[in-house]
């Protein structure tokens, strides 16, 4: 385009949109979820006591400070102070690069005990307790591959603002960005306490 | 406009030179003409698959492929019909092309993503064609993945899922887009009672296309998941259900339908009005029965199912629920039909494809009342009744619509109009040979011979040849059809801005528009979309 077009609230627009359809894409996981545990209740129990509730609860306090890191971003840019925002994108990124560190341990020491998907003692289980797991590895796999995107999404934005395309008066790709973590943020509350909390 | 103009639009006018002015263009026109090029190709290519089919069946037995070829052809067939021509056919290359200069726009909202859209579909159509030629052979399990076949068989299900995974990526990209661009780009005037129908449809397109595609998306990789790490997410032994693969499918394919059909309910209300000089009949009934269909269309998906092991509770709600979407699609066809009363017809070849849309598309959608009905179902389910039925609505009813669009817009977009006499034989032929190639297939499944069977007991030869027979003649039409058009394209007469006397925004612009539609200044609409009084047609 030749001409000099912009509308950030299309732009917000578009966005809600995509995240509309972000939403969709884990509700076919959360269907499975629900007709599995309300075929195999006790087994998803006895599954869901397997999984360490300390490697979840750690992830839940980063994402949830991670969310708040990008949202004070998007204040600090709004105020112009391009410093500060900067340092907190960089710490959402880092909180996020924990996140996947500590995933690589809990699944690790998981797929060290024989579980897995198609792995033959998780066959010997039970099918309920194979299922948990199957969904467990998928939804939250999807889900990492969601903070993957979001923190190199974020990179993106920072070095765009150090570089200037982002300022104060034009920070809506700083902005949808921060949206699209808080939705990764919002999956993980509704994962954390299915899998682990409530059974 | 004087016969000896060197004026050609966006086709010159261009910020990079030769092919990159093409591949790296953001222009709406431009990417709109690169769908509509990858798409013909794409229509080509699955009715040449289509037509081997057709021969297959022409007697019981091996007749020119083996069973195992048979399969995959018509899965290859499904696949490139489905997910690379009807999903993107109106929507993405028509709605590209026509959508901004009839809200009075200069772009679409996204431009760079809009051209991403075309690199996921191109990429997805590469890889669907790389799926036939690699790996295990060409998928082999039908357009709809059923599990459990689709987890168990050695063809190259994994490429064909990922293929359709790109494809409704950019299926939801466009739609994110087109939803953005409606409710931001408006030209001043252009109040939401002065869309075009066109315009609205393809709203309740995108937002189908937003809401229900990324539900294929993850039940598609659930699918590759389960064929490489054996996960068993679908695997009754293992804890899964294999219903709920169907369920999953179907909540996205059954809207998809309406994606499928509603932009060619969109072209439909265009060409009437203007082919019968009369404004549309019912504007607020006919924009609102498209939200209708593509609400009602969402609730309807486990009517594909009736013989899959459902309760009949659930079966009664959905039968119930179907028959509520002919509802809004009946109010459309007697829009249109009032319309057409007292008009001023005139028959030009947009308006005799518009027509017989309303024909087939009518036989159609009664067909697919006797579907919906459970205790008709449980007969018809699985024959060729439902493979007549389909095409009858996507074939008679969007295709038609997709042709009628080509000859209302093309002379629009090239700046040439093709000539009107071939195109109207090749019309009829086209028309003749659908309606016995279908009504023989509905006719012969009603006699209970079972979808994609490659053998058949000597009872049900007659009426395969019949369809086999019909088949030839509409190739032959639509070989005519795509010759014309291509010729008129290439040679035939320079058009004015407004050959056909129509009243939207698009023929008030120069034929081919220029680069970014208007001039100056942005159009200011004082008048609803059809609203004859004053528009004249120009002399070709």
């Amino acid at each position: 385009m030749s001409i000099e077009h912009r509308d950030d609230t299309g732009a917000r627009f578009g966005m809600w949109l995509f995240l509309y359809t972000e939403v969709i894409l884990f509700s076919g996981l959360f269907i499975l979820y629900a007709v599995a545990l309300s075929k195999f209740p006790a087994q998803y129990s006895e599954a869901s006591h397997k999984l360490n509730i300390y490697f979840g609860s750690i992830n839940t306090v980063v994402l949830l400070t991670s969310s708040l890191t990008i949202a004070l971003a998007l204040s600090a840019i709004q105020m112009n102070r391009i410093r500060q925002c900067l340092n907190l994108c960089w710490v959402t990124v880092a909180l996020a690069i924990v996140f996947l560190i500590n995933k690589y341990f809990e699944w690790s020491a998981e797929i060290s005990h024989g579980i897995y998907p198609g792995s033959p003692e998780l066959a010997e289980m039970g099918a309920g307790v194979a299922s948990f797991f199957n969904l467990y590895y998928f939804t939250a796999g999807l889900h990492g591959l969601h903070v993957l995107i979001g923190a190199t999404l974020i990179s993106i934005v920072a070095i765009m603002t150090a570089k200037g395309k982002v300022t104060s008066d034009r920070f809506t790709l700083l902005e949808n960005s921060a949206l699209y973590w808080h939705l990764v943020d919002l999956v993980w509350i509704f994962l954390f306490p299915l899998y682990y909390l409530i059974l | 406009m004087s016969e000896s103009t060197t004026y050609t639009g966006f086709w010159q006018e261009s910020p990079r030179p030769g092919i990159l002015g093409w591949l790296l263009s953001t222009d709406h026109k431009r990417i709109g003409i690169m769908y509509l090029a990858c798409i013909v190709t794409m229509f080509i290519v699955g009715a040449c698959l289509g037509l081997a089919l057709r021969l297959e069946l022409i007697a019981p037995g091996r007749t020119i492929m083996d069973a195992q070829t048979y399969n995959a052809t018509f899965t290859v067939h499904g696949i490139i019909m489905i997910f690379l021509f009807i999903i993107p056919s109106v929507p993405a290359a028509f709605g590209n092309l026509v959508l901004p200069i009839q809200i009075g726009a200069r772009d679409v909202s996204f431009p760079k993503i809009n051209l991403l859209s075309w690199y996921c579909y191109v990429s997805g159509a590469i890889l669907a064609v790389f799926a036939i030629f690699s790996g295990g052979g060409a998928p082999d399990t039908g357009w709809t993945f059923y599990v459990p076949f689709s987890t168990q068989t050695t063809t190259n299900v994994n490429l064909a899922g990922l293929a359709a995974f790109m494809l409704g990526f950019s299926s939801i990209l466009t739609g994110i887009n087109f939803v953005t661009t409606i409710h931001r780009l408006r030209a001043e005037g252009m109040t939401w009672g002065r869309l075009p129908l066109f315009v609205w449809t393809l709203y309740a397109t995108a937002w189908i296309q937003v809401l229900a595609t990324p539900m294929i998306g993850i039940t598609l990789v659930l699918v590759i998941l389960e064929r490489t790490f054996g996960a068993g997410l679908f695997d009754a032994a293992r804890g899964g259900d294999p219903i709920l693969f169907q369920h999953l499918f179907w909540i996205y394919s059954h809207p998809a339908v309406y994606i499928m059909i509603l932009p060619g309910m969109g072209v439909i209300s265009e060409v009437i009005p203007t082919f019968a000089r009369k404004p549309l009949f019912g504007y607020w009934a006919m924009a609102l029965s498209s939200l209708a269909i593509a609400f009602a269309g969402s609730l309807v998906w486990a009517h594909h199912m009736y013989t899959s092991g459902m309760s009949d509770f659930a079966i009664l709600v959905f039968s119930f629920l179907t028959f509520i979407v002919a509802i809004p699609s009946a109010i459309k066809i007697f829009n249109w039909v009032s319309t057409l009363y007292k008009g001023s017809i005139q028959l030009a070849p947009p308006m005799l494809y518009a027509l017989s849309f309303i024909f087939n598309f009518a036989i159609g959608g009664l067909g697919g009342l006797a579907l919906g009905a459970a205790a008709a179902d449980i007969h018809l389910h699985d024959t060729t009744f439902v493979v007549g039925h389909f095409h009858y609505t996507m074939f008679g009813g969007l295709g038609f619509a997709f042709f009628a669009a080509l000859h209302y817009w093309l002379p629009k977009f090239t700046g040439r109009m093709y000539q009107h006499k071939p195109a109207v034989i090749a019309w009829a032929i086209v028309f003749v040979g659908f309606n016995i190639t279908y009504m023989a297939m509905q006719a012969v499944g009603i006699q209970g011979m079972p979808r994609r069977y490659y053998d058949y007991v000597p009872e049900f030869t007659t009426l395969n040849q019949v369809a086999t027979f019909g088949s030839w003649i509409l190739a032959a039409g639509l070989l005519m059809m795509f010759v014309n058009l291509w010729l008129g394209c290439r040679a035939g007469d320079p058009v004015g801005k407004n050959p056909w006397g129509a009243a939207t925004l698009e023929w008030e612009v120069p034929s081919p528009p220029p680069l970014e539609n208007f001039g100056e200044e942005d159009p200011v609409v004082t008048r609803g979309p059809y609203e004859f009084k004053g528009v004249v047609a120009d002399e070709y």
